[in-house]
């Protein structure tokens, strides 16, 4: 666990410029919705997606479909990879791209992943017509999406950041840029990617569960997974098979925070680029016992061949960096041309937007999803505010007593991973067999599975509060309201707002499930624009989803902007302690 | 037979353009030659460009204009056979040891087993036996630094140059680490011919060198060069030894005077338009010169002091003393000249003084003959509000210096000016103001 606060937008001055381009991309981005929505309603239904396999709720069953969720994740990550290893190079080597990249993963890191799923599903059936292959890419690229925008920009901030005495010994001794790559810059970002990585799985696998079952315009597409085994669960109102997937899901969660959570986390202490031991190292026994085993000896070595032959090969370049500009005029010609490529694409995408939405929807019902994004919005406030009252004294109290925080750290890193929507269904029952009202009781799901990174970051937060300041306010007799006051809360501030970010920003994303609650024939709908997303996509009323999917993005993206990278950047002039 | 330089500089000069377009001269025509078989030493405060002439010569950054060759050919990118040895040891701390020391190898595309030998045989030579299979994080900084050494030295190079490599060492350390390093040179126990190193420590400047080369700022250039003939191992009790550190220092003080009186001269002529406000600084605080002060008095013979005497108990090197002197010199507390040092009136009666007298003669001084503070004081006197926002300031201040620069001098200031109480600062809001803190 990183001793700061981690934050996944990258830090660039905060200007008018970057807005713009930040509204470009927008633009763009929708537009190729639009593109995707509009091939969508051309397509006829029933889709063909080929014969899949009857989901059964045979306990029997249910390995096989872990396996096939697991599965699904490690592809995904697979391809998060190398999306990271060759994007994120090309953002921080090259000006140009940089320029056109950056504000892009800004903006697909705001998209509603659940909500454009309709839209990916369909273009992806349309590819692989009359095969599995449809939907199952569609439920990876969901997974994709849900991982890859947090680790190329935790790897581009690295390459940004590897200090400069390193590059200058690179050149010193005349490594090749490729080697360079290597051996310096892929190490030193290895202990923020594979924290950004395990971070990103962890919330990967509430996607995962999300996209195996999806319903596009009436129709069930579902996917062998523990996704679809608790969704027929639901259809068929059987609350013990609702409990033998949690029960699945927990051993999965705990293999995998045991077996690779741990052990990476501990194997990538070894890069932490100062020269100083960490005092808790992570530990992990499975890490332990590799190191015992010969194995990873024996693999060390291989590798070593593996590495010999690929990294120090004399004839390879990083291909990627700004090459030195043949004639100055041409290059500026080349730029000129260049932004107004992007200029008229952005027209021409608004135009295609405007059309495609403007068929079917009036200014009045966008106006009323403008309405209900801001209930959602108002629901999310409101859901911080009730966590941090929580989480806050509890974190800052376990946070003081590292012995405890040695046993809570692990626990709610493993909560952060649980895939909380598995528990929607209980929540359902409770609702309705307490007949409660929906509006205001199926709200805290939303921030279930997320309220953990409020609780890690002010525990981190605590823990980083030197020892002298907490025995000078001991020693001054400052107590109760003041010591929060004057110590404790400045202290884990710059914390506590990245935490909250991540938890706000969970909170949109887990709207669009948490809105529309089933349990057998029973359907609750709570008023949002989570609930406009969700019932649209049933529909397969695209323009619609495309408006919902639309306005959410710049609800995030405003209050991103404007709450709380303002917050963050002013709790980091005055409370970060150096 | 005369033997062609290792390596040459030509007028080698290096300019920063501001964000205002402005050229800021940072090294200006330097020019010298580096003989096989010696060490040379580049000596100056900080400021004065030769850590920044030294990345130069590595071939880490272009010169603004003129040459360096390195034998015959120019230097334009790090060149095989200059190796480097840096402050921090800049070891890559994921590499253990061996896989460290044998970075350059392996850039140069020499096989494993080759590499392997080597890297080892460079580990024995500079003693690090037994470290191999350590990392950075497992060794004393004193250790790293000689992986560092190990490192640099392993592929062999004609010219080693080092960036001030002891300064990060405590003083046994670094003391032990040259001695090392001197006697693998003495012994030719390395194919090195020359060495070229930058520091701030007169005494190992003298300890080292074959020759030193002098370094003034504003802009950084060559102010003299004096060769070291002492035979080695040289020791710092000796006659000759003290009579070199004097004649160092000496040098060093004259500067200020000498750049002090160019300056007024200059501003006459008025054909610069630099003004006065935006002069340098040095980096120091209002309690490291009230301590300065306090000490002088008690190494005052006869009306004097004596620099070397001072700097050597107090334990300051260029980089630390020279800075007080010349703020100490410029708000006329003390006068220096020719090595010697004399405490004005001023300057008694300010370390006589109790907390508050201190602060009113210091605010008395500052507004005299500091120009920034006495600009700063003048612009919010004439605001009717009697505030100002530091931007309006760095903005000035950048017409005629680096953004970081300006920044800097403000900082200085500021701290100055709120020790003296002649304005206040308010941090959050970035306010400069003649009011009290509520």
């Amino acid at each position: 666990m990183p001793k700061t606060p981690y934050y996944q937008a990258p830090k660039t001055k905060q200007g008018l410029k970057s807005y713009f381009w930040d509204i470009l991309a927008l633009i763009i981005i929708l537009a190729i919705f639009a593109i995707l929505a509009c091939a969508a309603k051309e397509m006829h239904t029933p889709y063909q997606v080929g014969s899949l396999p009857e989901i059964s709720l045979e306990i029997s069953a249910l390995p096989g479909y872990a396996a096939n969720t697991v599965l699904r994740m490690f592809i995904a990550l697979l391809f998060s990879l190398a999306f990271t290893f060759i994007i994120a190079p090309l953002a921080a080597k090259n000006r140009q791209a940089e320029k056109v990249l950056l504000p892009l993963i800004d903006i697909l890191q705001s998209i509603p992943i659940l909500g454009m799923l309709s839209m990916t599903v369909v273009a992806f059936i349309q590819l692989f017509p009359n095969s599995r292959l449809g939907p199952e890419c569609a439920a990876i690229f969901a997974i994709f999406t849900s991982q890859v925008w947090n680790m190329t920009l935790s790897f581009y901030q690295s390459l940004r950041t590897t200090p400069k005495e390193f590059y200058d010994t690179a050149a010193v001794f005349q490594l090749s840029s490729w080697q360079q790559f290597w051996k310096i810059e892929v190490p030193f970002a290895i202990p923020g990617l594979l924290w950004n990585t395990m971070i990103s799985l962890s919330a990967g696998w509430f996607f995962v569960v999300a996209s195996e079952a999806i319903s596009v315009a009436n129709q069930n597409i579902m996917l062998p997974g523990i996704g679809s085994y608790i969704s027929v669960a639901i259809a068929n109102a059987n609350i013990q098979a609702i409990f033998y997937s949690i029960a699945a899901m927990l051993i999965v969660i705990l293999l995998y925070d045991q077996l690779l959570f741990r052990p990476l986390l501990a194997w990538s202490a070894r890069f932490n680029s100062n020269y100083v031991d960490d005092p808790e190292p992570n530990r992990a026994w499975f890490y332990e016992l590799l190191i015992k085993t010969r194995i990873l000896k024996q693999c060390e070595r291989m590798f070593s061949h593996v590495t010999e032959i690929l990294v120090n090969s004399p004839k390879l370049q990083l291909p990627m960096i700004n090459t030195p500009p043949l004639c100055p005029l041409y290059y500026r010609l080349a730029i000129f041309a260049w932004n107004i490529v992007l200029c008229l694409s952005v027209v021409i995408a608004l135009y295609f937007l405007w059309d495609f939405i403007s068929k079917d929807v009036s200014i009045a019902e966008v106006g009323h999803v403008f309405y209900l994004g801001a209930i959602t919005a108002f629901k999310v406030m409101i859901l911080i505010i009730l966590a941090s009252l929580i989480w806050v004294p509890i974190g800052v109290w376990i946070g003081l007593h590292p012995k405890i925080g040695q046993y809570i750290q692990p626990l709610t890193q493993f909560l952060a991973a649980f895939p909380i929507n598995l528990v929607y269904p209980l929540a359902v029952t409770a609702i309705i067999y307490y007949q409660l009202n929906v509006e205001v009781w199926s709200t805290p799901l939303m921030i279930l599975g997320t309220q953990w990174y409020i609780l890690f970051n002010v525990i981190a937060g605590t823990a980083a509060i030197p020892n002298e300041l907490r025995l000078v306010a001991k020693n001054l007799f400052v107590h109760r309201w003041l010591w929060w006051k004057r110590l404790a809360l400045p202290a884990i501030f710059p914390y506590y707002i990245t935490g909250s970010m991540t938890a706000a920003a969970g909170c949109w994303n887990a709207s669009i499930v948490a809105d529309v609650l089933q349990w057998g024939d029973h359907k609750l709908v709570a008023t949002g624009l989570g609930s406009y997303i969700s019932e649209h996509t049933t529909l397969g009323d695209f323009p619609r989803i495309l408006l919902g999917i639309a306005i959410m993005c710049l609800y995030v993206l405003i209050i991103n902007h404007f709450v709380w990278r303002k917050l963050y950047n002013y709790a980091a002039s005055r409370f970060i302690l150096e | 037979m005369s033997k062609k330089p290792l390596l040459s500089l030509e007028k080698v000069e290096k300019s920063f353009t501001n964000s205002e377009g402005q050229k800021l001269l940072v090294l200006d025509k330097i020019s010298f030659k580096l003989e096989e078989n010696e060490i040379v030493a580049l000596l100056g405060k900080s400021g004065s460009g030769k850590s920044t002439l030294l990345r130069i010569i590595a071939g880490l950054t272009k010169p603004s204009g003129g040459n360096v060759f390195y034998r015959d050919k120019t230097v334009t990118a790090p060149a095989p056979g200059i190796s480097m040895v840096f402050q921090n040891s800049a070891l890559f701390p994921w590499l253990t040891v061996l896989e460290n020391v044998e970075i350059g190898l392996e850039a140069q595309g020499i096989p494993p087993k080759t590499r392997r030998q080597k890297a080892l045989n460079a580990i024995d030579t500079i003693g690090l036996d037994g470290f191999e299979s350590a990392y950075p994080k497992e060794l004393s900084g004193g250790m790293r630094q000689r992986v560092g050494f190990a490192r640099a030295l392993v592929v062999e190079p004609l010219l080693l140059l080092m960036d001030e490599p002891f300064s990060a060492l405590d003083i046994l350390t670094a003391e032990n680490l040259r001695n090392d390093l001197l006697e693998l040179w003495i012994d030719k126990r390395t194919p090195t011919r020359s060495i070229l190193f930058v520091t701030h420590d007169i005494e190992e400047a003298i300890l080292m060198a074959n020759r030193i080369i002098i370094f003034k700022a504003d802009p950084g250039s060559i102010q003299a060069e004096i060769p070291i003939s002492l035979p080695f191992p040289r020791s710092t009790e000796s006659e000759g030894f003290r009579a070199l550190l004097d004649k160092i220092y000496t040098i060093l003080t004259t500067s200020d005077r000498e750049k002090f009186s160019k300056e007024k001269i200059r501003a006459k002529t008025a054909t610069d338009k630099h003004p006065e406000y935006a002069r340098r600084l040095p980096d120091v605080s209002v309690s490291e010169l009230t301590g300065l002060l306090e000490a002088m008095e008690s190494h005052e013979i006869k009306g004097k002091i004596d620099l070397p005497e001072l700097a050597d108990e107090l334990h300051l090197d260029v980089n630390n003393l020279f800075p007080l002197t010349e703020i100490l010199d410029r708000l006329n507390f003390i006068k220096i000249s020719k090595g010697d040092l004399v405490c004005l009136p001023a300057g008694k009666e300010f370390s006589g003084a109790d907390i508050l007298k201190r602060k009113h003669i210091f605010a008395k001084h500052l507004l005299a003959y500091i120009p920034l503070a006495k600009h700063i004081r003048e612009v919010l006197d004439l605001k009717s509000n009697h505030r100002a926002p530091e931007e309006l300031f760095l903005n000035e201040l950048q017409e005629f210096l680096s953004e970081e620069e300006a920044d800097r001098l403000l900082r200085i200031i500021i701290d100055w000016g709120r020790y003296a109480e002649i304005f206040a600062y308010d941090y959050d809001e970035g306010i400069l103001s003649l009011e009290n803190p509520q």
